[in-house]
């Protein structure tokens, strides 16, 4: 069949970004309208929604066509990004509609990450606002090189060609500066259409292209040419003795049957056997093609390991810098865990050092000891395990990562990758001589870490206590450690805030590890209230090293028991953050072992520890 | 408005380029969903949503079969059409098919053409796809959703976070970032994730075709028994629907864009009976898909309201 015009692009995927009421929404409600995109009863909708919302009289308010959410008609703002596709005779668009308010500023990170071109709406009587920037810095921070900006309204400055020159000026000196790279600046009225869709013939000094034509036309493919293959392994597909696939989703270069490549991070080389697809086998493949390898020998192949040409491997390393935006209420805090995502490995991370903070309207660097809500820096990040990466600006699929806090899982920050501070393989864990084997041998014992978890006055130190005696009668090496004794020395700086209650487990977890490294059997009697640090404690050691044991009691029985007397006090208010109380206690959902201390004493408790897990 | 209809067929080469491109996102999506996920599950209700996502299913685990169950909320008043196909369907992929009932609210006496299609859809779907997560504590839930076809659906993440009652929170949406999607919640909470969000109504049907994607018949024109009732046709599939006095079912050509319960599902005037004629049509209607859903309009921001109480 025909191939249509010759000037057919692969689909443009773009964010609309600017300051709130510039008339972003108004701009893509009128591109759709024009571009025949809204049936028949979506417009019906609008008109009604329009007498009981809008902001034009009478006439329909064409942002109500993209504010979707409830609270957004209510209150007239566009508070999250909507993804919107629409199609030309040319070209085929989404466009990711990003909120303006600052407050919302993540929801324009998220639409500016799978973009590849900006639309940045700006008020021609306003010109360019602290937000404008804002987003062009962030659109830029986000690998989107060619921005257009849309200086809207210009039927409210009469179409006036100074007024435009004006704010076209202060936004290239932006631009230059944030380091945008094809700009393109358009004169529009989104509430009469004019240069949108159709040229504003009245004011002939601009004689540019209209926002849609631009939009059909520019070229914003990077050459796949110059890039080595790279294929983030996301799944191992293992349905039978006989079949081992490597599943993922290219994300640069190509790939054929018999290609070298390389496994990052081990370094392993192979070669590839078959590529994999649905009831067949393909000879090659490239960038954005979902697939599955088989290589030709026996390796050792992990989700997180980056399949790579044999020649040209990604890089290393388990510290780096980057750029990060903050998305959380709660500040990042420096030296604190968070789980950190790239491509499809999932490793702790903390950032060490924060370089400084971006004034986003200036473009000024600021010094900081944090980073806010919707704050911009540059910082220091070390993992505890190497990453095959790449500089976010050559490989954005493996430059890009989140940050998430494990409290409560909130994606907390976002961020791209500058470059390796150091190699990791200048920093190898150190191995010595004398090795955890040797040491645990030597004590006639298989060391371990117990966590036990539970209420206050459950009975954890009671048990703990007696199995220490019970193990140590039998000729075993073991410590406790008891979250009352660890406070009053190891963390003495900390109190009960929540960045302080995770970084005490995250201190007593490392301690356990290296004890149980050791050769020690290793007893921790901490309360431990959150699944998140517990799963945290966990990740720290190898399977089977670590066993979380659920001391059980209702909280009523705990308060009558009460042994320090904590929990009357509670009561009264004379001590906050005190679990069971005001304080959360998130119960283990599959505990090692699980122990109800209504029903068996603290010896059975031990004993069946004993029996079951040592 | 008019004329979407040119842009049909215009362009095969790019048109293919974009389905491949749909598709291997999706695939990415389902398997970072499974892959993560303690106990996922796909929900299943045999439209051509649900159709093409099984499809995109078995190919991201080929030669391996879908690591999860499908789950069928079942109504008891899907066209029977529909439960045809399914059993069909399941035996053909190969995958475990797990159904649930809200049987108290049947034996109850719940029924949508005297309850009204909003307490009725609450009871029978939200309420029952609520109990069967509950019992089956799936922390993963595959759905067929699309951000072209509603508003507050153009909101929505792919992976959408759910608190422990199932609800979804506009305003407090994680942000998400390239395909790095958080996948991690906990304990009661779960993540609705839609593989399909960048998909319009007309990629389903162009995925279709290209693929050779069995779908229920329903969707194809046909001469059917239909009655008007506010001025949407609806189909008399069996013996429970109550006719009101001088309604007369009457043999239309018509199809369905949507499928559901037929009490409320409306169906349109149509000659469209091949794929190729179903995809012009979509390209140049007036109206959009949901305009069949009598649900969509039991009141304003509907959609949203079902969403944040649970509903998929
Ligand atoms: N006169 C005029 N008003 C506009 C234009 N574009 C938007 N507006 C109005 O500016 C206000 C804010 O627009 P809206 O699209 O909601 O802004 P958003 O917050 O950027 O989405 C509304 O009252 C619009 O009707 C324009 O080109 N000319």
């Amino acid at each position: 069949m025909a191939s249509g015009p010759a000037a057919v692009r692969p689909p443009l995927r773009f964010v609309l970004c600017g300051a709130v009421d510039d008339g972003k929404s108004t701009l893509l409600g009128r591109l759709l309208c024009d571009c025949r995109q809204v049936f028949a009863d979506q417009m019906r909708k609008v008109e009604e929604d329009s007498r009981r919302w809008g902001t034009r009289g009478d006439q329909a308010d064409l942002a109500l066509l993209v504010d979707g959410l409830r609270d957004e008609r209510e209150q007239g703002i566009t508070i999250d990004v909507a993804y919107r596709s629409f199609e030309t005779a040319r070209r085929r668009f989404i466009v990711a509609d990003a909120p303006g308010h600052e407050q919302y500023t993540r929801n324009m990170a998220t639409g500016a990450s799978n973009a590849d071109l900006a639309v940045v709406v700006a008020d021609a009587r306003k010109g360019i606002l602290p937000q404008t920037a804002r987003h062009t810095r962030i659109a830029a921070m986000f690998g989107i090189r060619h921005v257009v900006l849309a200086v809207n309204k210009m039927d409210l400055v009469l179409w006036d060609r100074s007024t435009f020159e004006a704010v076209a000026d202060g936004y290239r000196s932006l631009a230059r500066d944030a380091g945008v790279e094809q700009l393109r600046i358009i004169p529009v009225s989104s509430l009469t259409g004019d240069n949108l869709t159709c040229r504003r013939e009245s004011a002939a000094w601009y004689s540019g292209p209209t926002l849609i034509e631009h939009l059909e036309t520019v070229d914003v493919e990077s050459s796949i040419e110059r890039e080595s293959f790279r294929m983030p392994v996301q799944y191992v597909n293992r349905p039978s003795p006989d079949f081992r696939g490597y599943s993922g989703r290219i994300t640069a270069g190509r790939v054929a049957v018999g290609d070298r490549v390389r496994l990052s991070p081990s370094g392993a080389e192979t070669v590839v056997e078959s590529i994999v697809v649905w009831q067949g086998a393909r000879e090659r493949a490239e960038r954005g093609d979902s697939v599955t390898l088989t290589l030709a020998s026996e390796v050792d192949v992990t989700r997180g390991d980056v399949i790579a040409e044999a020649f040209n491997p990604p890089g290393v390393t388990d510290q780096f810098q980057a750029n990060l935006i903050w998305m959380s209420d709660r500040p990042l805090v420096v030296g604190r865990s968070y789980l950190l995502k790239i491509h499809s490995r999932e490793v702790t991370a903390t950032v060490t050092r924060i370089k400084y903070r971006l004034d986003v309207s200036r473009g000024s660097r600021l010094a900081g000891a944090t980073l806010s809500l919707n704050d911009l820096g540059t910082v220091n990040i070390a993992t505890n395990r190497p990453i095959p990466y790449a500089p976010f600006e050559q490989y954005p699929g493996l430059g890009s990562f989140i940050m998430i806090d494990p409290i409560n899982n909130d994606t907390a920050g976002a961020g791209t990758v500058n470059f390796a501070l150091r190699r990791a393989s200048n920093i190898r864990w150190q191995d010595f001589h004398v090795t955890r084997e040797a040491r645990q041998e030597l004590k006639l014992q298989r060391a371990r870490c117990l966590w036990l978890t539970g209420l206050p006055a459950s009975g954890k130190s009671t048990i703990a206590d007696l199995l220490e005696k019970r193990l140590h009668a039998e000729g075993h090496h073991t410590y406790l450690l008891d979250g009352d004794n660890v406070r009053h020395g190891l963390n003495r700086d900390l109190g009960f805030t929540e960045a302080d209650r995770v970084e005490n487990i995250r201190r007593v977890a490392e301690v356990a590890r290296l004890m149980v490294d050791a050769g020690l059997i290793v007893i921790v009697s901490f309360i431990s209230p959150f699944q998140s640090e517990r799963a945290f404690a966990r990740g720290l050691f190898a399977s089977g090293d670590f066993s979380e044991i659920f001391v059980d009691a209702s909280i009523e029985v705990c308060a009558a028991r009460d042994p320090k007397g904590l929990y009357a006090r509670a009561m009264r208010g004379e001590i906050r953050n005190f679990t069971g109380i005001d304080s959360p206690y998130e119960q283990p959902a599959n505990p090692d072992l699980h122990l109800d201390t209504e029903k068996l004493g603290p010896e059975e408790c031990a004993e069946l520890i004993l029996r079951r897990l040592v | 408005m008019s004329g979407k209809g040119e842009s049909s067929g215009r362009t095969d080469r790019s048109s293919a380029h974009w389905l491949s491109a749909l598709e291997s996102e999706a695939i990415e999506i389902i398997r970072e969903g499974a892959v993560t996920a303690a106990r996922p599950v796909m929900l299943y209700s045999m439209g051509k949503d649900s159709s093409v996502l099984l499809h995109l299913a078995r190919k991201a685990f080929w030669p391996a079969r879908p690591p999860f169950p499908l789950l069928h909320i079942d109504t008891t008043w899907q066209f029977r059409e529909m439960i045809a196909f399914r059993n069909r369907m399941v035996v053909e992929a190969g995958v475990e098919l797990l159904v649930h009932v809200n049987r108290e609210a049947l034996e109850a006496g719940a029924d949508p053409f005297a309850d009204g299609s909003e307490r009725y859809a609450d009871v029978m779907i939200t309420e029952a796809l609520r109990q069967a997560l509950d019992a089956g504590k799936y922390d993963i839930i595959f759905v067929g959703g699309r951000r072209d076809e509603e508003k507050s659906r153009a909101k929505e993440r792919v992976f959408s976070f759910r608190d422990a009652a199932h609800q979804w929170d506009p305003k407090a949406q994680r942000p998400e970032l390239w395909s790095l999607y958080n996948t991690r919640v906990q304990q009661g909470e779960s993540l609705r994730v839609s593989p399909l969000s960048n998909w319009t109504e007309a990629d389903v049907w162009r995925y279709i075709a290209a693929e050779g994607i069995p779908v229920v018949p329903l969707y194809f024109a046909k001469k059917r028994p239909v009655v008007e009732r506010e001025g949407q046709w609806i189909m008399v599939d069996d013996e429970r629907m109550p006719l009101q006095p001088g309604e007369e079912p009457r043999l239309l050509p018509v199809r369905f864009r949507t499928l559901g319960c037929y009490p409320l599902t409306a169906a349109v005037e149509s000659g469209a009976d091949t794929l190729e004629a179903i995809l012009a049509e979509t390209l140049a209607t007036h109206d959009s898909e949901r305009r069949g859903r009598l649900v969509d309009h039991d009141g304003d921001a509907a959609m949203e309201r079902k969403k944040r109480r649970g509903y998929f």
